[in-house]
């Protein structure tokens, strides 16, 4: 039986190149599945790999526990000072981070931004947050820095402009970069003004901190959960940049395989077709071979891996060429959250190349398994006639 | 002598949804072994349903058959198959030699469901090939050969695991005069010298003339040459 499967195989594979116009359908079909399908799952695979690396792992915020918005938490002063004092914290600083409504630049439709209070440390901490116009805002006075972005996108923010708030006059004295993190896109005040003009008494949302080293990230976070004071978690930056695009890596992720099934049910259908068409080209042969006593299994199995051995071609090529076009392409994408703009490199990983030959094969599994079962069915007399 | 083929009140109907189509209406019949017989009749009469009947590619509908002293009524297609592989020798009138294949690995291919080894099929085929005088022809394709070399190789195929009995349906159908004349010295000689007992479709009255006995067959009967029914 064996032998039969395999002379029977080796035959049809042989006859592929004279057949390679009509099976090119089901290489390009699969090909092209495997190719979207590849292609944004590397978007989605690069996306949470850049994730991970986008913040620093020394530097952490410390949030109301279980919270995973900047926006919760209530945090005194007294308790501000315990946490500056502990050992894992080199510098730590007090941070409010509300909204306010401005209207946008050609559009008279107010939107939010992000006003964050800030104390004096929050610059040590932040060193790619640099002036370039004016200067810092001055602690206790109503002054504001406001990002490049959010400059360009909102009305009256220019240097020297005044903007109101909450009954409340601030004055613009300068603009910032911030390495092309989202931060470019809040207004940055004194940690102290923002608690007033927002009714927030002493407390401040989180704490931003510079730590000793990446590893006291998880000694802090002990601490601060065992200590009946305190309601606190610390996440490292990149844990909550990583925890705040989750989404959208799951975004194109589902929405990659949604395409992949979409195509693939089109590829099915061409591989079906193709491989119909080219069982039903050899309705002769494959009755003669039955004629002689050979049983319908060789015939069914080796149109299956000839279908098969077409859908790995079509997965091979797909993916080879996602591999050369996309792997290590960079791409941006702005955060759901708005918080931030994140590049990102295609990764064109082992693991999704697997997975995009494994749909292949799935696919030309599908696409040979009914023409095969055709062709085994028919009674050979039909057959032989050539009908 | 016993008889190699026996039908008695053979029938066989074909359905096609509801319609019944009776294709053999009755077929009474005694082949010898060792003989030659040519089947004659007008298109449609059921000669090629009835040859099929005999090298137990279908299953009759009705009525006895037995080849070879094997009762084929009660054979599945499974059986039937494995059947077939050892006793039958099928020859058709578009030779259905693969055409991927040369005609050494064509001939061989019945003997891939043998337990021969690699080298034995080899041998076995390259004889084949030698009764039907094509020994110099053995690593051509089909497309390589003329029609009448084509057949010799669906002969020498037909041959190779040494059935006793050759089913053949129109095998000079597609081939000129004098190429249709070799083949059916060929078909004598496997009768006379290897003692094959063939049974052969054709509707070449020269032909039926190389047989041992002509048989004639009308609108699924079998009939005598004046047209009555036997
Ligand atoms: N699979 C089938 N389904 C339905 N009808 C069939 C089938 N096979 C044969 N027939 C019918 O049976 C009848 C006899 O067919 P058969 O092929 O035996 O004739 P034949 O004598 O060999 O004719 P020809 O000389 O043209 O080859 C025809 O009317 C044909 O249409
Ligand atoms: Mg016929």
């Amino acid at each position: 039986m064996f032998a039969q499967i395999r002379e029977i195989t080796l035959m049809n594979l042989q006859n592929l190149s004279s057949r390679l116009g009509s099976s090119s359908v089901i290489v390009v079909g699969i090909g092209g599945v495997v190719a979207v399908l590849v292609g944004l799952l590397s978007m989605a695979t690069g996306f949470s790999a850049a994730l991970n690396s986008t913040g620093k792992a020394d530097r952490a915020l410390i949030m109301r526990e279980g919270s995973t918005s900047e926006m919760n938490g209530a945090m005194s002063a007294g308790q501000r000072a315990t946490i500056r004092a502990m050992e894992e914290v080199a510098t730590a600083s007090g941070e409010t981070y509300v909204v306010a409504a401005i209207e946008k630049i050609g559009t008279d439709v107010p939107a939010n931004v992000v006003v964050r209070g800030v104390e004096p440390p929050s610059f040590d901490i932040r060193p790619e947050v640099k002036i370039i116009e004016g200067r810092r805002f001055e602690p206790g006075r109503a002054e504001i820095i406001v990002g490049v972005k959010a400059a360009s996108q909102f009305k009256g923010l220019g240097v020297g402009e005044t903007l109101k708030v909450r009954d409340q006059s601030w004055q613009v004295v300068g603009h910032f970069v911030a390495g092309g993190s989202v931060t470019e896109s809040e207004i940055w005040a004194d940690l102290a003004n923002v608690q007033s003009a927002f009714r927030r008494g002493g407390t401040s949302n989180t704490m931003r901190v510079q730590l000793v080293s990446p590893e006291a990230a998880l000694k802090l976070n002990k601490r601060l959960r065992e200590d009946p004071r305190f309601d606190l978690m610390v996440r490292t930056e990149r844990e909550h940049y990583a925890e705040q695009s989750r989404d959208r890596a799951t975004l194109i992720n589902d929405f990659g395989v949604a395409v992949g099934i979409i195509m693939a049910i089109g590829a099915v259908f061409a591989a079906l077709n193709t491989m119909y068409s080219a069982v039903s080209s050899r309705t002769v042969e494959i009755a003669t071979l039955r004629a002689l006593g050979f049983s319908s299994l060789p015939v069914v199995v080796s149109v299956m891996i000839e279908a098969m051995a077409l859908a790995l071609l079509g997965g091979l090529l797909g993916g080879g060429l996602v591999w050369l076009a996309f792997d290590g392409y960079t791409a941006s994408t702005l955060n759901n959250a708005s918080f931030s703009q994140v590049a990102f490199d295609f990764a064109v990983t082992g693991d999704l190349l697997q997975m995009g030959l494994t749909w292949a094969l799935a696919l030309g599994l599908i696409g040979g398994l009914f023409p095969a079962l055709r062709a085994a069915r028919l009674p050979i007399t039909t057959a032989l006639r050539g009908e | 002598m016993s008889a190699a083929v026996t039908c008695r009140n053979l029938e066989k109907q074909y359905t096609k949804g509801k319609e019944v189509v009776p294709v053999l209406t009755g077929i009474n019949l005694e082949i010898e072994e060792g003989d030659f017989v040519a089947l004659m009749g007008p298109s449609g009469s059921g000669k090629t349903t009835l040859l099929n009947l005999i090298g137990g590619l279908d299953h009759p509908t009705g009525g006895e058959i037995e080849v070879g002293g094997v009762d084929l009524n009660d054979m599945n297609g499974r059986e039937l198959a494995k059947w077939r592989s050892e006793h039958v020798g099928f020859i058709f009138q578009f030779y259905n030699l693969l055409p991927v294949l040369n005609a050494q690995r064509n001939v061989e291919l019945p003997l891939l469901l043998t337990k021969l080894s690699r080298k034995q099929r080899a041998k076995n085929a390259g004889t084949a090939l030698e009764i039907v005088g094509l020994a110099d022809r053995a690593k051509h394709k089909p497309s390589e050969l003329s029609g009448g070399q084509q057949q010799r190789v669906a002969i020498a195929r037909a041959l190779v695991a040494d059935p006793s009995l050759l089913v053949c349906d129109e095998p000079t159908g597609d081939l000129d005069r004098e190429t249709a004349d070799e083949i059916l010295g060929l078909l004598q000689t496997l009768n006379q010298e290897y003692g094959k007992t063939i049974i052969m479709v054709t509707h070449d009255p020269l032909a039926a003339e190389r047989a041992r006995h002509v048989l004639h067959m009308d609108k699924g009967k079998l009939v005598t040459d004046a047209g009555v029914e036997v």
